[in-house]
């Protein structure tokens, strides 16, 4: 068997999500290639041959994948991943777009945000938002598969050398042309890989009071999330929310403050180690994935938090 | 301009969904079903574009057993002119779904399909683009702003690190967002007036293809349920669990 992985970065560097991407491929088996698609991603394929398990790096460094727009990738991908028995990447916001396009111009179905590998044609996923999990197994001679990263421990991302060969393949489907972008900017963690997250709700009342949270997660080393109901508000920017149709997260600790727990909300977070919830409803359902759970006017208790946080670190 | 809008029939996300107890799959017996909530964004905004003068007509096509015909009523209600239901009892994979549209998009030549990123039920989150290979259209996914402008239509989308936006040749692609519109309800005169409107049924074999499922499913489970645990009675004691008990800060 050979697997392809199509990395995951920024023209500059190599995102974790790729590195749980190959553990997936590891537990696949076989000898498993990185594809690195961007424009002077040069920097990124070298990263790419020192994680572990990775046999060969392949580098498209082209003006055309700057962007990662999905047209281009998915003919790209399409083209070198017709020689692999499996394709593998992240299910973040690129590889849901690109791939599938690659199935479909390849003819074979996609199994979508894998959490855990049977066999090699037999995968685990959520379904229903989490509320229950398939078994599923692909006939298909190539599988096109993308992966939860969270569900996957990552391989080191040090020690590997595997030889990185550049691509000269440039496919421009000339259906699409970026536009701009506007990217959140923050030195916090990334909320996808982040140890600790601290989330807030519509309970937050309002963007400013964010600011208490963030408090907060400074202090702990954590990435800031939400619930769709203070994306929808406009509290926070639609990057922050976490659920079923918002990132997936499942750090070490997750801290929710002022969030009931709608089933699309704790479909994105109930992998976490330890939950603790604040809400000033004792009937909030989040307090039935909690493990800690404090009924308390988050007003008052988060700056109590922030104190005590204080104390102990 | 024409524009298609496919809509899938799904257990109402209000639902608690039931893994059946031999674990073939979910309960789905006398459970309240209704249009996917991203389907429903998509008819919404193909009204939102005829009430700007932008689209001319707007198709919905849905896939599915008989009873998928209630959606397609619901969205000639919103607003569409005119439906097609691609009948079958089958089990209809995104890849198939995505073939059979592009039959639909054959014959209809529409400038703009608008879809719903995901359906609730599978989360699969692949027949747009699908179907936007198979046609050889570019695609908008993730949409939360549709602006048509001549031959081309910017999208912006929203992405795991904030916005961007593209722009797109026509015909092109979108697949929708949460935050794109909110969708309106249908009042009672349309939801009458919808019952007239012009509904055409048709197979697969109809337009030529052949359902071939590459998955199969060989189990479904509940998820590892999780135990609430234990009501703190201040931040101190908290702090104290999170510190000594849990040990995660
Ligand atoms: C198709 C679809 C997809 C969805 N996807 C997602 C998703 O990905 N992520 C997501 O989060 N949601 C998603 N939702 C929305 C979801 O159903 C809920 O509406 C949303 O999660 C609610 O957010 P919330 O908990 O912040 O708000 P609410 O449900 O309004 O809860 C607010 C909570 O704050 C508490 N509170 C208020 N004031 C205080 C105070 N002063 N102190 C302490 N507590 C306080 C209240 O007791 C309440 O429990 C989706 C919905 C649909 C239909």
């Amino acid at each position: 068997m050979s697997i392809l992985v199509i990395a995951e970065h920024d023209n500059s560097e190599l995102k974790q999500a790729t590195l749980n991407v190959v553990a997936a491929a590891k537990a696949i088996g076989g000898d498993i290639d990185v594809l690195v698609a961007g424009e002077n991603c040069g920097a990124v394929g070298e990263a790419a041959a020192k994680a572990e398990g990775v046999n060969k790096v392949l580098v498209a460094d082209n003006a055309v994948y700057g962007h990662f727009l999905g047209e281009n990738l998915g003919e790209l991908v399409a083209e070198v991943g017709k020689s692999y028995s499996h394709i593998l990447a992240a299910a973040g916001t690129v590889g849901k777009d690109f791939m599938p396009r690659v199935a479909a111009l390849l003819d074979v179905a996609q199994v979508s945000d894998i959490m855990r590998v049977e066999s090699e044609d037999t995968f685990v996923r959520p379904i229903y938002a989490g509320n229950a999990i398939a078994t599923v197994k692909s006939t298909d001679s190539i599988k096109v598969i993308t992966v939860r990263p969270t569900a996957f421990d990552p391989v080191a991302g040090e020690g590997g050398s595997a030889a990185v060969e550049q691509l000269d393949v440039v496919k421009d489907a000339g259906l699409s042309a970026f536009v701009n972008e506007e990217l959140a900017k923050s030195d916090r963690p990334d909320l996808g890989s982040a140890g600790i997250v601290v989330s807030g709700g519509r309970g937050m009342q309002n963007g400013d009071n964010f600011k208490m949270l963030e408090q907060v997660a400074d202090l702990l080393g954590a990435a800031v999330g939400a619930s769709r109901a203070a994306v929808d508000a406009g509290f926070v920017p639609n990057d922050m929310q976490v659920g079923q149709t918002g990132k997936i997260v499942a750090p070490q600790l997750y801290i929710a403050v002022g969030i009931s727990g709608a089933i699309q909300h704790l479909a994105g977070m109930s992998d976490s180690k330890v939950i603790v919830a604040i809400n000033k409803d004792e009937e909030a359902p989040i307090f039935q994935v909690a493990d800690y759970g404090l009924v308390a006017d988050l007003f008052e208790a988060v700056p109590q938090l922030e104190e005590e946080l204080r104390k102990v670190k | 301009m024409k524009v298609l809008v496919a809509v899938k029939r799904v257990i109402d996300y209000n639902v608690k969904v039931r893994v059946k107890p031999d674990n073939t799959g979910v309960d789905l017996a006398n459970v309240k079903m209704a249009m996917n909530p991203f389907c429903e964004i998509a008819v919404e905004e193909a009204v939102r574009l005829k009430e700007k003068g932008v689209a001319s007509e707007i198709v919905v096509v849905s896939i599915g057993p008989k009873a998928c015909q209630e959606q397609i009523r619901t969205a000639l209600a919103l607003g569409a002119d005119r439906g097609i239901h691609i009948e079958t009892d089958e089990e209809v994979q995104s890849l198939e779904a995505a073939k059979l549209l592009k039959s639909v998009v054959e014959k209809e030549e529409p400038k703009l399909v608008i879809l719903g990123k995901q359906s609730i039920d599978s989360d699969n989150n692949q027949t747009g683009q699908m179907l936007a290979a198979l046609t050889g259209m570019g695609q908008g996914t993730f949409a939360s702003e549709v602006v048509v402008e001549g031959d081309k239509v910017n999208v912006t989308r929203e992405v795991d690190g904030g916005l961007m936006t593209v722009a797109l040749n026509l015909p092109a692609v979108v697949t929708t967002d949460l935050r794109l519109n909110e969708p309106r309800y249908a009042s009672l005169p349309n939801i009458m007036k919808a019952k007239k409107k012009q509904l055409d049924s048709m197979t697969p074999a109809d337009l030529g293809v052949e359902l071939a499922p590459r998955l199969s499913t060989l189990k479904v489970e509940a998820p590892a349920s999780r135990q609430a645990g234990v009501k703190v009675a201040d931040v101190a004691e908290l702090v104290d669990k999170l510190k000594n008990e849990a040990k995660v800060i």
